[in-house]
């Protein structure tokens, strides 16, 4: 399974070259999304008399920069790819081959990451040197990043696998994938860091999965967590992942029987 | 008898469409009720193919080819019936049968478009568990057979049509599957290609004894490939058998080609013998209903002066032409 992996990691990062200038272009909006939402928080705070929700200036732009890297670390697009690929009938040729689909598009996910992060990362050095960020994280909660943003990055990838299958039954997708997306901005703290949401909208975020996948590993890097808090984390990260594992396999057995059912 | 490589018994399938008339008020109606018609695509085909056989698998457009052919290679679930190939259950997709087989299709392709074909031969290769040396031999043959040479390596967008399906053959086949569906392998291509194609294919069933069930528009792949076809229309078996018998069962007319003295009989003449095709010097081409051939030759011999005289069967396209001309439920 290792030498599959390797050789589809070369072939999308070959494919990947091809498209360059697309990829820098699809970058921007990635680096000046979380530029805009921490310029905009950091001058609110300032208004507030140095800090918002806990937040001070400086601890936005840490919040905002993180994000930043574990958004980009952790997503995933191929929901945004399964209509088309229905309709044009490039799903046959894939399950003709012995091998579940979803390999060669976790390699593809980690193929783009690998050359993009070539140019995220420089652009994460160059706004902490602009933005003055404030890190102080206890070092159990700095090892504790890595893993949490392993596991964020299984649990966004197999959710949104699992909702592009719902391309099987419909073809017009977008509207579901829009809505997920709208629902990441808010419950995941992309628009704004949870502990600003009010109560009831904070309860609500920790019983969905969208925190699980990206604000708890960025909470977590900026030493806002207790040790109880973290471990709840990995928890809840592990439970989304094994119930997105069992709708994956579910939703695909069933996507597939309908789509050879009328017509692959 | 060896097991057949392909079995089919009573295979259906049917899907369901949904229908509406043209216009918004009709898109609004079928918001609350949806009119479902059934087509039955594939309605109780049976028969076998032994192993190492090639069969066409002729018909007309929408008679139920490719609905077949991806029943048999995993990709469409039967509605009821048997199917097996090489023992296994298609739809059941295990990765022992996909191994196996191959689906070439003319119109659908597997190729990474923006890298060169040999970056996804190697994917294959690793996805297919090939070992080295058995990949580098096959590649070798393949690259001989099709006469690839640099074409491997150029990226696949920049290939004509006929350079990508050559490439496209290949890598359908780096596995060296037992058997091979084969669905308008030489759809828009040129002669030359064409014949390229179909030698390639002729080749490597007798290699490898290959299994291969193929369907073409073109009559010339079939005839130079298959020597058993099976028709199929609206769904059904309509023959199943040597090519020459197809001829024999469904030409109505025969060719009767007659060398005369230069001294040709006027027009007229011979318009009474039968519809007369061509008229060279010396050479006379008529047509006549198959029924009556006997008769009008025996009549041609007796009224004229006769050099030489041969009965043909005229074109298989002709005759393929009026076998798929057969209206439903015949």
């Amino acid at each position: 399974m290792r030498a599959i992996y390797r050789a589809f990691y070369r072939t999308n990062l070959a494919v990947q070259m091809q498209y360059r200038v697309a990829a820098v272009i699809w970058l921007l909006g990635t680096v000046l999304h979380p530029v805009i939402y921490l310029v905009v928080w950091a001058t609110v705070a300032e208004a507030e008399g140095g800090s918002v929700g806990g937040y001070s200036g400086s601890q936005f732009a840490a919040y905002y920069i993180t994000m930043m890297v574990v958004d980009h670390l952790t997503f995933d697009w191929h929901m945004w790819e399964y209509d088309y690929r229905i309709r044009e009938g490039l799903l046959s040729p894939v399950l003709l081959r012995p091998l579940h689909p979803i390999h060669s598009d976790i390699a593809d996910n980690l193929a783009y990451k690998t050359l993009t992060m070539l140019v995220v990362a420089p652009a994460a050095i160059l706004l902490s040197l602009f933005f003055r960020p404030e890190f102080n994280a206890p070092l159990w909660a700095v090892l504790a990043f890595t893993p949490s943003v392993v596991l964020a990055f299984l649990l966004r990838f197999l959710s949104s696998w699992a909702l592009a299958m719902t391309a099987f039954w419909t073809t017009r997708i977008d509207a579901i994938n829009q809505s997920y997306f709208v629902a990441e901005l808010f419950f995941a703290g992309l628009i704004a860091p949870l502990a600003l949401l009010p109560g009831p909208l904070r309860l609500i975020a920790n019983l969905l999965p969208f925190r699980w996948g990206l604000a708890f590993p960025v909470e977590l890097f900026l030493g806002r967590l207790s040790p109880l808090e973290a471990l709840t984390g990995f928890g809840a990260q592990l439970l989304w992942i094994a119930l997105s594992l069992v709708a994956l396999r579910l939703i695909w057995r069933a996507g597939i029987r309908r789509y050879s059912a009328f017509g692959a | 008898m060896r097991e057949p490589a392909v079995h089919l018994h009573n295979l259906t399938k049917v899907y369901k469409v949904h229908e509406r008339e043209a216009g918004l008020a009709a898109a609004v109606r079928s918001l609350v009720r949806r009119k479902t018609r059934e087509v039955r695509a594939v309605d109780g085909v049976s028969f076998d193919v032994a192993p190492g056989e090639i069969v066409g698998f002729l018909g007309p457009n929408g008679a139920g080819k490719t609905t077949t052919l991806k029943m048999l290679s995993g990709l469409l679930y039967p509605t009821s019936g048997d199917v097996s190939v090489l023992g296994f259950e298609p739809y059941q997709r295990q990765p022992a049968f996909l191994r196996n087989i191959a689906l070439v299709m003319g119109q659908r392709n597997q190729l990474l478009w923006d890298i060169p074909a040999i970056d996804t031969f190697e994917l294959n290769r690793v996805i297919y568990r090939l070992p080295e040396r058995q990949y580098r031999e096959t590649l070798d043959e393949l690259v001989t057979l099709l006469d690839l040479g640099d074409l491997i390596h150029k990226p696949v967008r920049n290939l004509s049509l006929g350079e990508r399906m050559k490439c496209e053959i290949a890598a359908a086949l780096l596995h060296r599957p037992q058997v091979m569906f084969l669905d308008e392998p030489t759809i828009g291509l040129d002669v030359t290609m064409q014949r390229r194609i179909r030698r390639f294919v002729g080749e490597y069933n007798r290699r490898h004894g290959a299994t291969v069930l193929l369907t073409s528009h073109y009559m010339a792949d079939v005839v130079a490939l298959a020597r058993r076809v099976v028709v199929i229309h609206h769904g059904r078996i309509l023959f199943d058998g040597a090519l020459a018998d197809l001829v024999a069962r469904f030409a109505s007319h025969k060719t009767i080609v007659v060398e005369l003295p230069d001294t040709l009989p006027g027009g007229e003449t011979l318009a009474r013998y039968g519809e007369v095709l061509e008229v060279h010097p010396g050479q006379v081409t008529l047509r006549v209903p198959k029924v009556e051939a006997a008769r009008v030759t025996g009549q041609l011999l007796a009224d004229l002066d006769i050099r030489d005289l041969t009965i043909q069967d005229p074109p298989i396209e002709e005759v393929i032409e009026r076998v798929f001309a057969q209206p439903e439920g015949e």
